[in-house]
């Protein structure tokens, strides 16, 4: 992928160093909101982006440049902090109650949703917009947490597998969530090349990401990485049959619909497993990570919360929810479906 | 117990849950016609409203649906049966 355009001093000197090759030691700048501020999760998106799939003319060593890892880890000690405060102390509960812990963090709320809105009132625009968002994570889904397979042992690796070979059709190409992701944009008309979008993703939607990269990339928040799993997969099934509702009442077909529907059965299966059998078992053999685990799906929670409330709060003012960028990046402003026969 | 004595596929009930087959198993209509699992591990549903069935999809949260991981114990209530 592209080099993103810097929003600010901290990522421009991380995006200047990777095309110079010359690192020169940035200060981390005052920040109100770690958690949506432009310029520190554009910079970390661009750090961890390194341990994926690099960046074009970007010499791989950067991944594990001394200098520039100090500098991320700066940063993520303010995000990581800034997390915590948002989520609150977790409680170190038992493993039997891991499982109840998870599904009272997860639960429906009430108020505006993402999910009813884009089932009942989204634009296609809107669906598009709402794609966009989820790309950088969707293209890659399930990657982070493989991260997650070295670390853990016994059920809870045992469990994680179980669902990771789901969540890569079982390798099988065609069925990889990832893969179907990539047909969904496709249909919709999107660039489906990974990070095409990057420029025009929000800091909001960086900070989703950049957690689960945190989570993956720290043996330390092992704990935080699989509740965060579970918080996603428990909290999966009856959103996305509202999504794939809201894009067939848009005139999606099966194939652009299929990654919305395979969802809702997979993580039923999904969220039994992470919240049981990887979550609990990983508790019963580790008390001491019970609290991690609950602050993953906490910190799932809140900024995906945070993720959808831009999404909505910029359609309620007649907004893109997309940051404007000059020239290139932008997605496809057919009107019409691709592949939906008019 | 060694592999060669277990069973072709379990199921297991997650409380408050689904029931999860794994192993080895073929789901078929009645009139034998196969129902596609569409991966290795499935849920069926045991609240009674899915509307996926026979797998679940996770509406049994929203009815607040309660039932053990084990074997359910209480018997017919006299005063209403």
């Amino acid at each position: 992928m592209r080099l993103p355009e810097a929003r600010g001093d901290l990522s421009a000197a991380v995006i200047e160093a990777l095309m110079s090759g010359r690192f020169e030691v940035a200060r981390l700048p005052e920040v109100t909101d770690p958690l949506a501020d432009e310029d520190l999760q554009l910079a970390l998106a661009v750090c961890y982006e390194l341990h994926y799939s690099g960046f074009d003319g970007v010499d791989d060593r950067w991944e594990w440049h001394p200098g520039l890892l100090a500098l991320r880890g700066e940063i993520e000690y303010v995000f990581e902090t800034a997390l915590r405060q948002l989520t609150g102390p977790q409680p170190a509960v038992g493993a039997a109650e891991i499982p109840a812990a998870l599904t009272a963090l997860t639960a429906e709320q009430d108020g505006p949703s993402l999910a009813r809105y884009i089932q009942s009132n989204a634009t296609i625009e809107q669906f598009r917009e709402f794609v966009v968002h989820r790309s950088l994570y969707q293209l890659k889904e399930a990657d982070p947490h493989t991260f997650a397979i070295p670390r853990l042992t016994g059920r809870a690796k045992a469990a994680l597998i179980e669902i990771q070979i789901d969540e890569y059709g079982s390798g099988r190409l065609a069925r990889m969530h990832a893969e179907l992701f990539r047909t969904t944009m496709g249909c919709l008309g999107l660039n489906t090349a990974y990070g095409a979008y990057l420029d025009r993703l929000p800091a909001v939607t960086l900070a989703v990401t950049n957690m689960l990269s945190m989570f993956a990339l720290h043996r330390r928040l092992r704990g935080a990485l699989v509740g965060q799993l579970a918080a996603f997969e428990m909290s999966s099934s009856l959103p996305n049959s509202r999504y794939g509702n809201g894009l067939r009442r848009l005139g999606g077909d099966e194939h652009a619909t299929l990654f919305y529907d395979e969802h809702v059965e997979a993580d039923a299966v999904h969220e039994q497993i992470a919240a049981h059998d990887m979550c609990g078992s990983l508790v019963a053999e580790h008390p001491e990570l019970a609290a991690d685990v609950l602050f993953g799906a906490a910190a799932s929670e809140a900024l995906g919360g945070r993720a959808s409330a831009h999404l909505l709060d910029s359609w309620a003012a007649g907004r893109s929810s997309l940051r404007e960028v000059s020239g290139q990046g932008r997605p496809a402003q057919t009107d019409q479906l691709a592949g939906v026969a008019s | 117990m060694t592999d060669q004595h277990r069973p072709a596929a379990t199921i297991t009930p997650y409380e408050d849950g689904p029931l999860l087959l794994r192993g080895d198993f073929e789901i078929v209509t009645p009139d034998g016609e196969r129902i596609e699992p569409g991966r290795p591990t499935v849920a069926l549903c045991r609240c009674g409203r899915s509307r996926v069935k026979p797998f679940c999809d996770g509406t049994h949260k929203l009815i607040d649906f309660h039932a053990p991981a084990g074997r359910q114990n209480s018997r017919l209530d006299p005063e209403t049966d």
